[in-house]
């Protein structure tokens, strides 16, 4: 075992933390929705989120934004507890894909 | 979420002397890397709360953990600092507490 990828606090060379405010997207913002409601309805913890977000690939975990972090932790969540298939969310973005073109 | 519980039920009381456990294991921990092995005091203690590390893989989080409010000098969690009379506070539950001299 080692230090896990989300456990930073005190490693050097992170430089200083970014303060500015921006204005979130409305993917973002839809995130935030799909949790909240996910989580009003007993379906998640925040607990289970953050487990999910620790266990994923380092590499991919880094190179996630905050907000695709949590949809990629909602997923493995939604999996784990048979609520949905990879292949339907797959089939799900696919259709997406096809109306709307690659994001 | 918590409950609070009167201070004889905890294993450590404002003031206590307690270091931190070194345990190194997979799974959901709340307890951050760089306090691991470090000393400090009970500053306060906020109650018993259901086990993040239970809820995380989806258990019920029994029996609750008591968690306090742990305080550490600065310089004795990241050495020589330019504030060395700060502190570090940290919410640490029970479990990762033994006591220190």
């Amino acid at each position: 075992m080692a230090r896990g990828h989300h456990d930073i606090g005190g490693l050097p060379g992170a430089g200083p933390i970014d303060q500015t405010e921006h204005q979130l997207s409305d993917w973002e913002i839809l995130a935030d929705a799909v949790n909240q409601a996910l989580g009003a309805r007993g379906v998640k913890r925040t607990d289970e989120m953050r487990r999910a977000r620790e266990e994923m690939d380092s590499e991919v975990y880094r190179d996630l934004a905050y907000y695709e972090r949590w949809i990629a932790s909602i997923e493995t969540i939604l999996i784990e507890k048979k609520i949905l298939t990879k292949e339907e969310i797959d089939r799900k973005l696919a259709e997406f894909e096809t109306k709307w073109g690659e994001p | 979420m918590g409950r609070a519980v009167s201070s004889s039920s905890g294993k450590f009381k404002p003031g206590d002397r307690v270091r931190v456990r070194t345990d190194d294991r997979p799974g959901h921990i709340r307890t951050p890397w760089y306090i691991r092995g470090k000393t400090g005091w009970i500053e306060r203690m906020y109650g018993e709360f259901l086990n993040p590390e239970s809820l995380g893989h989806g258990g019920d989080g029994l029996p609750k953990r008591i968690l306090y409010l742990v305080a550490f000098n600065q310089t004795d969690v990241w050495g020589a600092t330019q504030a060395p009379r700060d502190k570090v506070l940290v919410d640490i539950y029970e479990h990762w507490l033994d006591p220190a001299a």
